[in-house]
């Protein structure tokens, strides 16, 4: 029992088939307690994103017709896992009225999802972590901005004097405008 | 392949000779199942540990929070029931296995030196088991873990010289609160498990050490701990999780398909007594014995006698040095867990004969089940926690409101609302089905107006309403008969009950019928009003009878000239004395009215998809 590396243990059919049986058993205990736990864990899987749905964002005469963009709190209802919050602020959107054309902007940058800000004395928005730039209509503005694309436009909807948004987020990071679903 | 990468890891790692170690352990006289019980609580507790860490991911530690996501966890998330049954039954089981390996050791002597530091190891490490027991009861933060916990912070303050400080410090302030829950959890998730861990490192290193003490005579020659002995543990660590499991799915077994997993309370409230509050089945013996003290002396019996006994558990080892320092150490142990047992039994007797207690655990089913249903309304759970929309709710409160307030003189269904039968004899009617048109004709029938259910016990048993009913209506003509059964129809309907919605919207006519009858042909608007102003009516006021509004203000103040006026019998003004407050008038009145929340069929059906 010097070196118990080889020291070899006691063989035979009777001792494999209890090896065998006890490893089985021991397998099918630990594994029950991890299959619940993981049950759990990946219950956000089964979660979605609400659809976008369109919200009231502002009034139509209280949006100067000048072409610079304003921003405003989108509040919506929403869902955080046993509560329910009724319009509470999900997000913001820049809104530009140029004529009677509104046009509405995610405030999210594309790029890592951090929050954009419009510079007024650059005509352009900034976003204040990897200096993305974006024009005055979204587009990406300096070419060695490390966003993928422009800031993403949403649908607007002219109800009366009312102007409303679909509002939804879409997938940081990527080329394509992806709805986050 | 596999052989070269264990090669590999084995020369920088010595993984090898561990292994080797761990499973190549001399068992004197072969493989016993008395051996198993150290194995089974190391199982035990990594079951614990696994699902506690699962847990931990979904668990929110705050008085606004607790309840509400051990709800989530429980009823939303996908196999939530069966992971926090895991954690819950599991606990119950070490429970026990601790007291089986106790008595493992003692019996066979394993604690006689050189063992003894080992033993107080394991004393050690049994008493932070207890005490992840005792914190974890608290982290759901429903009624039953929040009144029992606070009855063993109370006992903290006994503590002589600085038991306020110290209870102050374990929940985090004078109060119970987020604070309290955030050291639970901490003690509960970080500190115990860690310290149990550490412990368990030398335990079983101890234990290594010095070997498996042998049961005497040896029956077989010595063999090694793989796999003989390795199998004899997982058969016990495969009964113990199916008895866990079978635990779990125990209510699926008996048809409550809803309730699997163990039970969550209704959510915690410092204002709404507990009277069903008893710490887990474990704990009960010392809950019982706290009974034989009386006011004053509570300290020898949760403090001094319990210390004295682990005491004297501690020193074991050295008195069975001796052969009958051994015997009375084994003797020791049966008398204590005999003692704890009858203690345990007595407790459970006492509360099975305690109408009070059997009534309140009725009742907490009764809030725990509502709540859920509540949970799952549209409305969802408020910011402000479970326990608010428990408050607010007709069902709940209603009929506790009812039997404070009400039922010393009224009756629901005979009873005082929540079940149980008043002590003072009923007096005044009995308000179930309140304003329905079943009520009403009761309350119309020349038969049953003087019965105690309605006027009987009042003074308005010899008022004029009786005295008419009993010259007029008795005599009324088959004709003058459908008129009244109409004005009944079209009374009832000012009410708008909901259970009479459908009802009401399709008798229009006979409404409008008994409307006319009401004003013109019954005489009623001799002394009512109805329909439209009349100054000089002299009894209660018809207009609107039994709706929502009219039901408040009765309750505010029925002396009202609006209503009984100077013929008021009794009836208190709830309202205009205060007696009662605003919000607690209306939850009667809707409970009465039988209106609050109820899921839809359909809703049902959804949710179960």
């Amino acid at each position: 029992m010097n070196d118990p590396c080889n020291s070899s243990p006691p063989v035979g059919r009777r001792n494999f088939f209890k090896s065998l049986l006890a490893t089985v058993i021991g397998g099918v205990l630990g594994i029950v307690p991890i299959l619940a736990g993981l049950e759990v864990f990946l219950d956000p899987l089964r979660r979605k994103a609400g659809a976008g749905s369109a919200v009231h964002i502002a009034a139509l005469e209280g949006l100067p017709d000048d072409g610079v963009p304003r921003k405003f709190a989108v509040l919506a209802n929403r869902v955080d896992a046993w509560n329910k919050f009724t319009q509470i602020p999900v997000g913001a959107v820049y809104l530009r009225r140029t004529g009677d054309q509104v046009q509405a902007l995610n405030a999210v940058c594309p790029h890592a999802g951090c929050n954009v800000d419009f510079l007024q004395q650059r005509n352009a928005y900034l976003c204040p972590c990897h200096n993305s730039t974006f024009t005055v209509a979204g587009r990406i503005g300096d070419p060695s901005s490390p966003a993928a694309r422009g800031l993403d436009s949403l649908d607007v909807e002219i109800r009366g004097n009312e102007v409303w948004v679909k509002f939804q987020n879409f997938e940081a990071g990527r080329r394509e405008k992806i709805p986050v679903a | 392949m596999i052989k070269r990468f264990i090669d590999w890891a084995d020369q920088r790692t010595g993984c090898r000779r561990i292994v080797h170690e761990a499973l190549y352990e001399n068992v004197p006289g072969g493989a016993r199942w008395r051996y198993v019980w150290g194995s089974t609580l190391t199982f035990a507790l990594a079951v614990q540990f696994i699902t506690g860490i699962f847990l931990w991911m979904a668990y929110s530690p705050s008085s606004q929070t607790a309840w509400e996501s051990v709800y989530y966890i429980q009823d939303e998330m996908r196999g939530g029931w069966l992971l926090r049954g895991l954690h819950h039954y599991m606990a119950q089981a070490m429970t026990i296995l601790l007291v089986l390996h106790l008595m493992q050791v003692v019996i066979d002597g394993a604690y006689k030196a050189p063992r003894e530091v080992n033993f107080w190891f394991g004393l050690i490490l049994l008493q932070l088991v207890l005490g992840l027991s005792l914190t974890g009861y608290l982290l759901p933060w429903d009624q039953k873990g929040f009144w029992a916990t606070k009855v063993a912070t109370n006992l903290v303050a006994i503590v002589p010289l600085i038991g306020p400080q110290l209870q102050k410090v374990i929940i985090g302030g004078p109060e119970y609160g987020h604070h309290t829950l955030t050291r639970f959890f901490a003690l509960h998730a970080g500190v115990l498990p860690a310290s149990i861990t550490a412990l368990l490192v030398g335990h079983i290193y101890l234990f290594r050490r010095h070997g498996i003490t042998a049961k005497l005579p040896k029956r077989r020659p010595d063999a090694m701990f793989w796999p003989d002995q390795v199998l004899k543990d997982a058969v016990a660590c495969l009964a113990v999780m199916a008895a866990v499991l079978l635990l779990i799915v125990k209510p699926y077994l008996f048809g409550h398909h809803d309730q699997l997993g163990t039970d969550l309370g209704a959510p915690a409230d410092a204002s709404e007594s507990y009277s069903a509050a008893r710490p887990e089945w474990y704990f009960l013996f010392l809950f019982q014995f706290l009974k034989f003290f009386p006011g004053g002396t509570e300290i020898w019996g949760a403090i001094i006698i319990p210390s004295l006994v682990m005491l004297v558990i501690f020193v074991m080892p050295l008195l069975g040095r001796w052969r009958l320092g051994h015997r009375f150490n084994i003797g020791l142990l049966f008398c204590l867990l005999a003692g704890a047992g009858l203690l345990t039994y007595l407790a459970k007797a006492e509360d099975r004969h305690n109408e009070n207690y059997v009534a309140a655990v009725k009742e907490a089913e009764h809030d725990a089940e509502r709540v859920r249903v509540l949970a799952k309304s549209p409305a969802g759970i408020p910011s402000s926690g479970a326990v608010t929309m428990l408050r607010n709710d007709p069902l709940t409160q209603g009929p506790k409101l009812f039997a404070q307030k009400c039922a010393s003189c009224h009756r629901y269904d005979g009873h005082d609302g929540t079940g149980r039968i008043p002590k003072n004899p009923q007096s005044a009617s009995d308000l179930k089905d309140f304003a329905t048109r079943e009520w009403l004709t009761g309350l119309l029938d020349p038969e049953k107006i003087a019965t105690t259910n309605y006027f009987g016990a009042t003074t308005h048993r010899e008022g004029k309403m009786a005295k008419f009913l009993k010259k007029d209506v008795a005599s009324y003509t088959p004709e003058q008969k459908e008129k009244l059964k109409a004005a009944v129809i079209a009374l009832s309907a000012e009410a708008q009950l909901k259970s009479q919605l459908a009802a009401d919207q399709h008798g229009s006519a006979l409404i409008e019928q008994g409307r006319a009858a009401i004003q013109n042909d019954l005489r009623c608007t001799d002394c009512h009003q109805f329909g439209k102003k009349d100054e000089d009516a002299t009894a209660p006021d018809l207009i609107g009878y039994g709706s929502r509004r009219w039901l408040i203000s009765f309750i505010n103040n029925s002396a009202h000239e609006e209503f009984y006026g100077k013929n008021n019998d009794r009836m208190p003004a709830f309202g205009a004395n205060q007696i009662l407050t605003e919000q607690q008038i209306n939850l009667i009145a809707d409970w009465l009215r039988g209106s609050w929340y109820e899921p839809s069929t359909q809703m049902t059906k959804g949710a179960e998809d």
